[in-house]
């Protein structure tokens, strides 16, 4: 009896050796624990055994079957990580090859200019005023305090509809606008397009951008002005950028200031960027002149207020280093899509 | 405004450097442009003199002169120009010398040109003699008399024989170029340009002197004038007589040369130096051409012919300013002298005219005659009634001290109502409140008082009173800036506004940027077109000659064809674009533009057009197709919340191909059906103009229509408890049914557990007959209380199908 028991399980240990399937594994089983199978057999022949036999060799059975149940776990276990690995090493892929290309858009380096310098001042708590590309002389000139023979009116600088309205040249027709349609105090940005009788070349365009800026309140000052320029240039070209403002001359400011920003290409030491005097001339802006204000019938007493006018253009090919306007209207895919 | 530095000494002390000058004097209003060295790169070039000129033996066009530089043994140099003649002092660059060139007739070189000994034709030439070009001067300012040779030096140099030239001529000097902004007209003089140096150093100014020895005659007798017209605010006239045309010295040669301006002779030379000095154009007449011996300012004879001195006749209005004589017009008034009046070789006794006309009507007649001068530009940006005497008695005085010419007593002044200057009361904490600053009242007063202006009052109170040349300040605002500018902006304070407020955009900022966003998200860039349209870019892109997009708002002035109109659509810009892009051999591209477009508004109070935005989507490449840009607009729609949209053919449309068009139509509040825009594939033709030689398709939506139906508000559903099931059917129908037709039907059916349908397959072929096609839907069931059985699903089923056959006569495909 234990010599078969012994011979069954030798078989068995030999047979799960050969066996490279799972399939082949399962046979084994059946011809071991199957219902024909040779133990099966073995331990229903037990019945006829006496009782103290039954005893002993009732343990050694089972401790056969126990010990066939491993040997067989074993197997399937190995077999199962064999077919696992040797599927891995089939399905295994050069992972240095190109991942399948999706195409992901850029928005337009004046787009992106423009939002740039808008949620600055959102941040700030300025409001957006959007106001119309074709306007009235008023709005663009006499609204501004522009002298009767100011060049900007003449027929070779601004393009007319009639006598009365011009493609705006600049964002500051808004400025007339808001000093009539705004209640007070507010801070606004008025972003948008703007057309001069410019021949297109390196850096002229019928068509450009300007984000004007204008805040009107009580006890606003020209150092309200320079803090929250500084503000912009340090929020627009690093946190290193100094701000130095100059004198000029606008008709609808007084004082009038332009504001240069430490070269960011060379930080000031001079570079052909800045052809070498370390400065940058950024843009126009002031404090809002008295007949301006009464545009809007705004005691000039009480309310003080500052404007501001950028050119977008000029702010994207400085900081991108873009030596031709030209390029940002020919969209060429290849210059457009740099702008991630 | 060219400013001499050297010049500018004359009248106030410059003790900084070249750069530290430029920089302050930046910093305090006075903007530059440039600065430029003169005298630069010039070494071993001395002054010499032509003793002896020979012939050249072999050269028919050289000439060998014998030059003193002061040394034992003369230089021999030889030479082409033809204006040198012996005794001439002129500049000798000799052995191993540097000049900055360029050599007469050559390209300009950088660093400048080594002159060495050669020889020319086989004699030996011991270094050249040079023009003032070639020591760096502009050719327009080398003095007349030197013009296109070798520089004659005017005046007597024996003494200086052998010495640099640099430094025997004081040349060295720096021009700066200022830029005048046109509120400071009282700054394009030499005299403004001082004043604001001594402001900004705290120098004094040192006027120059005007006071001529008496005479025993007096200008009025020899002259009268008589001012007619209002135009002219002041007309002072003074007589020179025994005028001896010679050249000027050299002092004031290099002055006007350092100024951008050529020497001509004394006469020329005095008033161009007085204008440049005062800011204050001048003029001589011949008084032998002033019949009557009178000037008589009055305006023309309409009609009236005049010959100007550049020769040129020219037809005069009534409203033009002249000076006449007692018969005949002699100037064109502020503009230019008439040949008539002249100075000539001969002239002996001249009127030096010393006038201020009304600016605006300078400006006015040098526009209608097509004529600007120098005389012309500055009398349009104002100037002074005041300055009138002063440069009058200036001329005198240095044709005086010049020597060229007896200075009569007194001047024929006319001047009906001297200008003040307008007295104006600012306050202290005014300008303190606008500038956020805490300026004591002394230290404003002696800002202002540095200015030259007058300044009185007390406490509060600056009751200013400015020099008549400065017209800009009006009112107390103009006072604040004065203050700032001399106290340097650099040294106001930096805060930010104290004031709260709440950001508000403008309704459609945020789905620009959204819209944005989803287009770059599906791999389409953004593209900035130009604004302009006309009919010609139409033609070209199809569209009708009636079509609405052709009520252009059209430019009066436009630079050309180009800029005529305004853009109605932004199609024609994708199109430009794809074509560039196509043409440089880019394989594919997806882009979008968001863009004002303009219509014609009668409604408009002020007449303004109409302005709204459009989104043009527009795409090709090899993946591109039709479907591919629906796609993209309805995942777009979807992300703005428009749902509900239909597509209906368009056939008519010239843009697009007539069999692959569609307007994109959606249901308004009323039911009725409103256009969001219009796709397709563009049409051959309109591809075949702007020259993309792919198929390209494009879609033009009126965004301002993409805000109104936009509703992003998100009504949450919880997701369905209870599975579906889904069932296939294949129908044959006939080709032209479509598919919008067929899943609209089924839609409307409205069959409670129907919850959707959707195409997955199309076929044409053999197998299902011409004119026919196959075509696959996948319909999805749902009940949302409980799990379908077969027999409800085969029910609605079998109700979609007949519904179907009896609508289109599809038939079910086994």
């Amino acid at each position: 009896m234990q010599e078969k028991l012994q011979k069954v399980l030798e078989d068995a240990r030999e047979q799960l050796k050969e066996a490279a399937t799972l399939e082949d594994a399962d046979a084994v089983r059946v011809r071991v624990l199957g219902k024909k199978g040779q133990l099966t057999q073995i331990l229903r022949g037990m019945g006829k055994l006496s009782p103290e036999e039954r005893k002993t060799m009732g343990k050694e059975a089972n401790m056969a079957k126990s010990q066939f149940e491993q040997m067989l776990k074993d197997r399937v276990d190995e077999v199962k990580a064999r077919a696992r690995e040797a599927k891995f090493r089939a399905e295994t892929i050069d992972v240095t090859e190109p991942g399948v290309k999706v195409t992901i858009g850029v928005e337009h380096p004046i787009t992106q200019t423009i939002n740039e310098i808008v949620d600055i001042f959102r941040s700030m708590g300025y409001s957006v005023y959007e106001t119309p590309e074709v306007d009235t002389v008023f709005n663009t000139f006499d609204g501004l305090n522009a002298p009767e023979f100011h060049p900007a009116r003449d027929m070779t600088d601004t393009f007319y509809i009639n006598k009365d309205i011009v493609l705006r040249p600049h964002t500051s027709s808004g400025e007339v606008r808001a000093e009539k349609e705004l209640p007070l105090p507010y801070k606004i940005v008025i972003p948008g397009r703007c057309f001069r009788c410019d021949t297109p070349d390196a850096t002229h365009s019928p068509t450009f951008h300007q984000v004007e800026m204008m805040v009107i309140g009580e006890d606003i000052t020209m150092a309200d002005l320079k803090g929250s320029l500084d503000y912009m240039a340090k929020r627009l070209f690093g946190p290193e950028t100094r701000t130095k403002f100059r004198p000029h001359h606008f008709p609808f400011t007084e004082p009038s200031a332009e504001m240069d920003v430490s070269c960011f290409k060379c930080g000031g030491k001079g570079c052909n960027v800045c052809k070498g005097s370390g400065w940058i001339e950024i843009l126009g802006c002031g404090m809002t002149h008295p007949h301006v204000h009464r545009v809007g019938n705004i005691d000039t007493e009480k309310y003080t207020g500052f404007a501001v006018g950028m050119g977008v253009e000029r702010i994207a090919m400085l900081k991108y280093g873009i030596d031709d306007i030209r390029l940002l209207y020919e969209n060429d895919m290849r210059f457009i899509n740099q702008f991630k | 405004m060219i400013v001499s530095v050297n010049w500018l000494k004359d009248y106030v002390d410059i003790n900084v450097p070249v750069q530290e000058f430029c920089d302050r004097m930046i910093m305090t209003g006075s903007n530059i442009e440039t600065s430029s060295p003169i005298g630069e790169g010039i070494k071993g070039v001395l002054v010499g003199r032509i003793d002896k000129i020979a012939k050249h033996p072999d050269a028919d066009r050289l000439v060998i002169c014998e030059i003193n530089v002061g040394r034992d043994e003369p230089l021999q140099i030889v030479t082409g120009a033809d204006n040198v003649f012996e005794g001439a002092y002129v500049p000798v660059a000799t052995h191993n010398s540097r000049i900055p060139g360029p050599l007469h007739g050559q390209p300009k070189v950088e660093g400048g040109v080594k002159i060495t000994k050669g020889k020319l034709r086989g004699v030996v030439s011991e270094g050249m003699l040079c023009a003032a070009s070639e020591l760096g001067f502009d050719d327009k300012v080398a003095p007349m008399f030197s013009k296109d040779g070798i520089w004659i030096l005017t005046g007597d140099w024996s003494d200086h024989l052998g010495e640099e030239i640099t430094d025997a001529l004081g040349i060295k000097d720096t021009a700066v170029d200022f830029e005048i902004t046109p509120n400071r007209p009282d700054c394009l003089s030499m005299l403004g340009m001082a004043r604001e140096a001594a402001a900004t150093f705290g120098e004094k100014m040192r006027y120059p002197d005007t006071d001529c020895a008496k005479t025993d005659e007096d200008a009025a007798d020899y002259i009268k004038v008589e001012v007619r017209s209002g135009l002219c605010k002041r007309y002072t006239a003074r007589i020179i007589k025994d005028v001896k045309i010679e050249q000027s010295p050299w002092w004031m040669q290099k002055r006007l040369m350092a100024a951008g301006m050529r020497p001509i002779n004394n006469m020329v030379d005095i008033t161009n130096f007085v204008m440049l000095e005062y800011g204050q154009p001048l003029h001589a007449f011949d008084i032998r051409s002033l019949a009557g011996a009178q000037i008589i300012v009055d305006t023309a004879k309409e009609g009236d012919k005049f010959t100007t001195l550049d020769g040129t006749e020219r037809t005069l209005t009534s409203d033009m300013l002249m000076i006449n004589d007692a018969e005949k017009p002699v100037a064109v008034a502020g503009v230019m002298g008439g040949l008539n009046s002249e100075i000539q070789e001969d002239t002996s006794t001249v009127v030096i005219e010393s006038a201020n006309f009304v600016g605006s009507s300078v400006r006015m007649t040098s526009k209608k005659l097509g004529l600007r001068t120098e005389a012309s530009g500055r009398y349009e940006k104002g100037i002074d009634p005041n300055l009138c005497e002063q440069a009058a008695d200036r001329v005198c005085k240095l044709v005086e001290m010049l020597g060229c010419g007896k200075v009569l007593t007194g001047s024929v002044d006319v001047y009906p109502e001297p200008e003040t200057a307008p007295v104006v009361t600012a306050r202290v904490s005014r300008i303190n409140k606008v500038l956020g600053t805490d300026i004591p009242r002394e230290q404003m007063v002696s800002y202002l008082e540095s200015l030259e202006m007058k300044v009185e009052g007390e406490g509060d109170q600056l009751i200013v009173t400015p020099p008549t040349v400065r017209q800009d300040l009006l009112e107390e605002v103009d006072y604040v800036e004065e203050v700032a500018r001399m106290y340097g902006y650099d040294n106001l304070p930096m805060t930010l506004p104290d004031t709260a407020s709440r950001a508000a955009f403008p309704e459609d900022w945020d789905l620009r940027e959204l819209t944005r966003q989803t287009l770059c998200g599906m791999g389409a860039s953004e593209i900035q077109t130009y604004s302009f349209s006309n009919n010609k870019v139409l033609d070209r892109t199809g569209i009708g000659e009636d079509s609405w997009e052709r009520n252009f708002v059209e430019v009066i002035n436009p630079m050309g064809e180009d800029t005529s109109a305004l853009r109605t659509i932004l199609t024609p810009g994708m199109l430009d674009v794809l074509a560039r892009n196509c043409n440089r051999n880019i394989d594919s591209v997806r882009a979008y533009e968001i863009g004002t477009v303009f219509m014609k508004n009668l409604m408009d109070p002020d007449g303004l057009p109409d302005e709204s935005k459009d989104l043009s989507i527009g795409c090709y490449g090899e993946n591109e197709s039709f479907f591919t840009l629906k796609g993209m607009i309805e995942a777009l729609l979807d992300k703005l919340g428009i749902s509900e949209r239909e597509y209906v053919a368009e056939r008519e449309y010239g843009v697009f191909h007539p069999g692959r068009c569609a307007r994109i139509v959606i249901k308004d509040e009323n039911g009725q059906d409103c256009e969001l825009g219009i796709m397709g594939e563009f049409h051959p033709d309109v591809a075949e103009n702007y020259g993309i030689g792919v198929r390209a398709y494009g879609a033009e939506l009126f965004f301002d229509l993409l805000t109104e139906f936009s509703d992003r508000e998100v009504v949450y559903q919880h997701p369905p408890k209870y599975p579906s099931t889904s069932r296939d059917m294949a129908l044959v129908v006939d080709n032209d049914l479509e598919i919008g037709k067929i899943e609209k039907a089924v839609k409307e059916m409205e069959a409670g557990i129907l919850e959707d349908i959707h195409l997955f397959d199309i076929y044409r072929g053999v197998q299902v007959g011409k004119g026919k096609k196959s075509v696959a839907f996948s319909l999805t069931y749902r009940d949302n209380e409980k799990t379908l059985t077969d027999e409800e699903v085969d029910r609605v089923q079998n109700q979609v199908v007949e519904m179907l056959k009896e609508k289109f006569g599809a038939v079910l495909r086994d």
